[in-house]
């Protein structure tokens, strides 16, 4: 146990000699998180609003009036009909379209509720939410007003939202999730696919192999000041998206970081493989960058939603552990979700991990007979 | 000199049907320096891999330290030291950080590592070294650094893979001296080179080829045997024959 950590020690110190290995284990998930936090944060200003209003009533016009003046939003257009919704959007300079259904201001007053329809260019899909959203809120605030102090007659408009183009966006900050994904895996299977292949490289391993370290102990020695550093960096994106973008954890905080420790397990343990398959370490990173980063930005539903994929697609993104992990993810601190709704996906990322060591094991123990 | 450390009796190794060692037998004494030659491929590799517990023989007996190399890896591991042409320090670690982490990998007592640490320090007159980095040390320093944590927790052995590859004649002549100071403190030195003129310091040689030991014995016997003057010439007429020689030599 001594001997153990003692290496652990000495692989604490080739982290924390190395800035470049603390740029990436700490900087770039914190610029990410800034640069995606502002980006999705900042407020938006003369955004494109086209009216199609087919009751044209006096409150339809005074709520259009709030709507436009609010310094939010900017008329493109006014359309007639339905049918112009596809053209407006196709021009590119409406982002969202709001519907006022027939005798609104009529249904309003003597039903009390009323609907109107806020339809929005999902194809860029945080402008989309941020409308839909202040949209819904000028509404709100608008009943509020409308709405006679005293008086028992609480008036309601249902905003209805509808996405162009992209109608599954469901989830309104996307991206923290998709980060974590994306900067645990690259981060825990570059680093240690490329701490491994460095030993191999400066023919320390050898040495290493030739000591009374078992194997094992030389592995797990190896990895487990990346674990825990990466675990630190999970509470570290967490805390950052708190405070930039007041994204709270919906679910069980506890679970939340169970389910990383998972994640982190399995990346690891990805990296081990990696380093088994590579002999140097531009191979491991080529490996890692190439084989991970993309496949995670582009198939694994961090951006682009996996149900709107080709079949293809969808199967080819079925063999990435990151698609099973924003799943989790989203659940956990988007919708609030408990382990029940979880299980499958955290299975599928168990059985990877014992896979991945299975093969990294075997590849391991063919290079040393 | 009588005690045997490596004991190896028809010792096979085969990779699927490639005979990488070919039923190789010889003896090391305790202190011997013991040279272990061939051309690349010719199996040097596989067979040092086997004594240092690493892989196991195919077939045949083998006794390294008096433990035995199919059941007792982790014993001899305990009990060699090695070193290999790329300098096993790290160099973004001090030579004291270097000096801990190893001891510490074999499992010695902290007190017995400082001991040891300012012994290495002031026989190499490295004291002012003590916390500068590797990385900042020049070469000739590094490997006797290198080959001193390699003995740092006084093996019975130490297995020394090409330890002098890419470095001028002189540090090679010092390094050769500190190989005798050691193996004169009963530590026996097992060496593969590349340099025919450190054959020549070695007690016995041992030349193989083809997966086989085609010579083994004490360079001036060698000499004598191959007609030769130098152990280069014994070693081009065993290694590199053309086939006239080779049946010559093919007993």
């Amino acid at each position: 146990m001594k001997r153990f950590l003692g290496f652990v020690k000495k692989e604490f110190l080739h982290i924390f000699r190395d800035y470049r290995t603390l740029i990436i284990l700490f900087g770039i998930p914190a610029a990410q998180i800034l640069i995606f936090g502002y980006a999705v944060s900042t407020d938006i200003k003369n955004a494109g609003v086209a009216i199609l209003d087919l009751s044209h009533d006096e409150i339809t016009l005074k709520l259009t009036d709030k709507i436009i003046s609010s310094g939010f939003f900017k008329k493109t257009q006014t359309l007639l009909n339905y049918d112009e919704i596809d053209k407006v959007f196709k021009k590119g300079k409406t982002k969202a379209v709001i519907i006022f259904e027939d005798d609104f201001g009529k249904k309003l007053i003597s039903e009390n509720k009323a609907s109107l329809s806020i339809v929005a260019d999902g194809s860029e899909p945080n402008t989309a939410t941020l409308i839909t959203n202040y949209t819904a809120a000028i509404v709100t605030d608008f009943t509020t007003e409308l709405s006679l102090p005293g008086s028992n007659n609480t008036l309601r408009i249902n905003p209805d939202v509808k996405m162009f183009y992209n109608p599954n966006l469901k989830s309104h900050f996307m991206f923290v999730p998709g980060v974590i994904t994306l900067i645990l895996i690259l981060i825990c299977a570059l680093m240690t696919s490329v701490t491994i292949t460095r030993e191999k490289e400066f023919g320390t391993m050898e040495v290493l192999l030739v000591s009374p370290l078992r194997p094992v102990q030389i592995i797990l020695g190896k990895v487990m000041p990346y674990f825990m550093l990466s675990f630190v960096n999970v509470l570290l994106i967490l805390a950052l998206s708190w405070i930039v973008f007041d994204l709270p954890v919906k679910g069980s905080l506890i679970l939340l970081l169970a389910e990383c420790m998972l994640y982190i397990l399995m990346s690891l343990t990805l990296g081990i493989l990696i380093s088994t398959v590579s002999s140097n370490m531009q191979q491991a990173i080529f490996i890692s960058l190439i084989g991970l980063m993309l496949p995670t930005i582009l198939l694994s539903g961090f951006i682009f939603p996996i149900e709107n994929m080709p079949k293809i697609y969808d199967y080819l993104s079925s063999i990435l552990p990151p698609r099973y992990f924003i799943v989790i993810i989203k659940n956990i601190m988007i919708k609030g979700t408990g382990f029940m709704y979880i299980w499958k996906e955290t299975l599928v990322l168990a059985i990877m991990t014992l896979v991945f060591t299975g093969l990294s094991v075997r590849k391991f123990k063919i290079r040393l007979e | 000199m009588n005690e045997k450390v490596i004991t190896v009796h028809n010792l096979v190794k085969k990779f699927g049907s490639f005979v990488a060692n070919d039923n190789l037998s010889f003896e090391v004494s305790s202190g011997e320096i013991f040279g272990f030659l061939g051309a690349n491929g010719a199996g040097k590799t596989t067979a040092i891999r086997i004594l240092s517990g690493l892989s196991k023989p195919t077939s045949g007996e083998v006794t390294v330290a008096g433990f035995n190399a199919y059941r007792q890896t982790e014993e001899i591991k305990k009990n060699i030291g090695y070193m290999c042409q790329k300098f096993s320090l790290y160099e973004d670690l001090t030579v004291k950080e270097n000096i801990i982490l190893y001891g510490g990998i074999y499992g010695m007592k902290k007190t017995l590592i400082r001991q040891r640490l300012d012994e290495l320090l002031s026989k190499l007159h490295f004291h002012e070294f003590e916390n500068r980095m590797i990385s900042d040390l020049p070469l000739g320093l590094r490997q006797k650094l290198a080959f001193a944590v390699a003995v740092l927790h006084e093996p019975k052995i130490v297995f020394l893979d090409e330890p002098t590859g890419g470095v001028d004649p002189i540090t090679r002549r010092q390094f050769w001296e500190s190989i005798y100071e050691t193996s004169s403190g009963g530590i026996t030195v097992f060496v593969t080179t590349h340099y025919m003129d450190e054959a020549e310091y070695c007690d016995r040689i041992s030349i193989m080829s083809e997966g086989k030991i085609v010579a083994l014995d004490t360079p001036d016997n060698l000499k004598k045997q191959f007609t030769s003057a130098t152990i280069e010439e014994v070693f081009i007429k065993i290694a590199r024959p053309n086939h006239l020689e080779k049946k010559k030599v093919d007993y």
